[in-house]
């Protein structure tokens, strides 16, 4: 086994086919890492949110207890 | 004994926590797997296979083309199980998964549509042809899009998550009789100019990178469907405790 | 004894005879109804010469598949309604709760619902035939591939309709997801009536239709029950 084309420009070139193949890949590509990394982003969407949430119930309770026990 | 064990895994395997904190280990080793295979096979057929006689290098699409659509097919299957199984058994992951599997599914869909324009134009000389491979997947697609469609219209989700469930179910049975009505179609119509090759004997040196990109695909396949699932019940066991920790302990 | 009295196991098919009546019995009242979908059909396809040309040789070439697409969104627009009456004013809840399967209500309406719009289409293609220029040897093939096949798309389109009633806009998503499914009606209608111009024999495609039907009328009732199911879930 061995690499079938003498130079890089005749990798790239492709016998002249190199666009077909190489934007097929690229949008594959593409594709597969939007697939990839949405978890990701979703998860810390999810998280921001969570915290938020927290941080407003904090501030809540501080309140309460600031009410409950004027200093 | 052993029936009662399994049964008992099952039930556990339904439980959207225990799925959580089970998969978490294996999704890294998933992602090197698929990025290894998907890596290695791109690299092999790209450089190292030989050239097509008749095709010249426009056959190298060949190795996205093929497990693409592969897994597009596969992934309805996988979608309308999920949805038979929670329908069956009431199983909330099962639902997840069938949802998750749909996005998913769809996109492959596209890639193999796509890679299939890009690969006729030198073969065949023109962009679209209503081949009836490429015909039946862009069904496909419409199928796939028609689940996700109908599973937003909803408002409440376990609503959607059956009606999504029967969808692809109804879809599953359809699937055959639309790929041989095409197929007959096709016969019918195809025009003398366009010479499609029969599925001849694919050379060793041809086809082991076709199996690497394969299993590369499977594996990331497995690898998104799992991560997307993850992400789908924290969003859906938003209330729970476990959630809370899960969100605030990692990272 | 009527056939109210005995919902037991003694009939094959219960409730169906009633409610096939009934259902009948309304879909003729509304006058309207069964009119736009077939007014839809001959107005877009008196459109089609205005788009395309009026050469009878085109014409000729593209009738029998422009009258299979007209037919399949005529079909389409007025699935819609199927459910949506018996859904708003709680019937079909009340079909869903009865003792009698929801398997033949589907299939009595569905039945209704092809004999109001199938039906009439199969008997007007002639007409558009005629105004399309299709040659001489396809009506009879168009009619009996039409008969067939709309029963199956009633079918098929119930499905459709069954999952999307409890939505307040479902028109476009209801052909979204029953689109793909009437493919293979499509191809087999159009694949005969291209044969019997050409003049082959058009049985195997007919003998196919009716197969579908076949297995349309034993399945799609049921998903329909099942998405009538979920739809009427509280």
């Amino acid at each position: 086994m061995e690499f079938q084309f003498a130079t890089l420009a005749d990798f790239l070139a492709m016998g002249g086919h190199g666009s077909y193949v190489w934007a097929s890949y690229a949008v594959t590509i593409a594709a597969l890492l939007a697939l990839a990394i949405y978890p990701a982003l979703r998860r810390r969407q999810l998280r921001r949110e969570l915290l938020r949430q927290q941080r407003i119930e904090r501030r809540r309770q501080v309140k309460r207890t600031e009410i409950a026990e004027p200093a | 004994m052993e029936v009662f064990l399994a049964w008992q895994w099952f039930h556990r395997l339904g439980s959207p926590r225990w799925f959580y904190q089970k998969t978490g280990a294996w999704l890294p080793w998933l992602a090197l797997a698929s990025a290894v295979l998907l890596a290695t096979g791109a690299v092999w057929g790209l450089g190292f296979a030989p050239e097509d006689a008749k095709q010249g290098n426009s056959y190298r699409i060949i190795y996205i083309h093929v497990p693409a659509a592969f897994l597009a097919l596969a992934g309805y299957y996988i979608m309308a199980v999920g949805g038979a199984i929670g329908l069956i058994w009431k199983m909330k992951l099962s639902f997840a998964v069938m949802r998750a599997a749909a996005p998913i599914g769809a996109v492959l869909t596209f890639i193999a549509l796509f890679t299939g324009a890009l690969w006729g134009k030198p073969t065949w000389g023109t962009y679209w042809v209503w081949d009836a491979r490429i015909t039946s997947m862009l069904i496909l697609l419409f199928l796939y899009i028609g689940v996700i469609a109908l599973g937003r219209a909803f408002a409440r989700e376990q609503v959607a998550d059956k009606a999504c469930a029967l969808l692809a179910l109804v879809g599953t049975v359809n699937i055959p009789i639309i790929y041989k009505s095409v197929d007959w179609w096709f016969t019918l119509h195809q025009p003398a100019t366009i010479r499609l090759t029969k599925a001849s004997s694919i050379d060793p040196s041809m086809f082991y990178p076709l199996l690497t990109m394969i299993a590369g695909f499977y594996c990331f396949y497995a690898w998104t469907l799992i991560a997307h699932t993850r992400v789908l019940l924290l969003q859906r066991e938003w209330r729970t405790q476990w959630v809370r920790e899960a969100l605030v302990e990692e990272k | 004894m009527s056939m109210l009295d005995a919902p037991t196991g003694r009939r094959v098919a219960p409730g169906f005879g009633v409610l096939f009546k009934t259902e009948l019995l309304l879909a003729l009242r509304h006058r309207a109804d069964i009119a736009n979908p077939l007014l839809f059909f001959v107005t877009v396809l008196a459109l089609l010469p205005l788009g395309v040309g009026p050469e009878p040789a085109l014409l000729a070439k593209m009738a029998s598949g422009m009258i299979w697409v007209m037919a399949l969104l005529a079909t389409l627009l007025s699935q819609e309604s199927l459910f949506r009456g018996d859904f708003e004013n709680g019937s079909l809840e009340q079909m869903a709760l009865s003792p009698q399967p929801l398997y033949f209500a589907v299939l009595a309406k569905s039945m209704v619902h092809w004999m109001v719009t199938g039906l009439p289409l199969a008997l007007l293609s002639p007409l558009l035939g005629l105004m399309l220029n299709l040659p001489a040897a396809g009506y009879l093939c168009l009619f009996f591939s039409l008969l067939l096949g709309s029963a199956s798309l009633s079918l098929v389109g119930a499905v459709g309709a069954a999952l999307t009633v409890a939505l307040s806009r479902p028109g476009l998503l209801l052909a979204l997801i029953v689109m793909p499914l009437y493919v293979p009606v499509l191809i087999f209608g159009t694949g005969a009536v291209q044969a019997a111009i050409d003049g082959y024999g058009y049985s195997a495609q007919l003998a196919v239709l009716a197969a579908y039907l076949a297995a349309a009328a034993a399945l799609a009732p049921l998903a329909a029950a099942g998405a009538i199911r979920i739809s009427t879930e509280t």
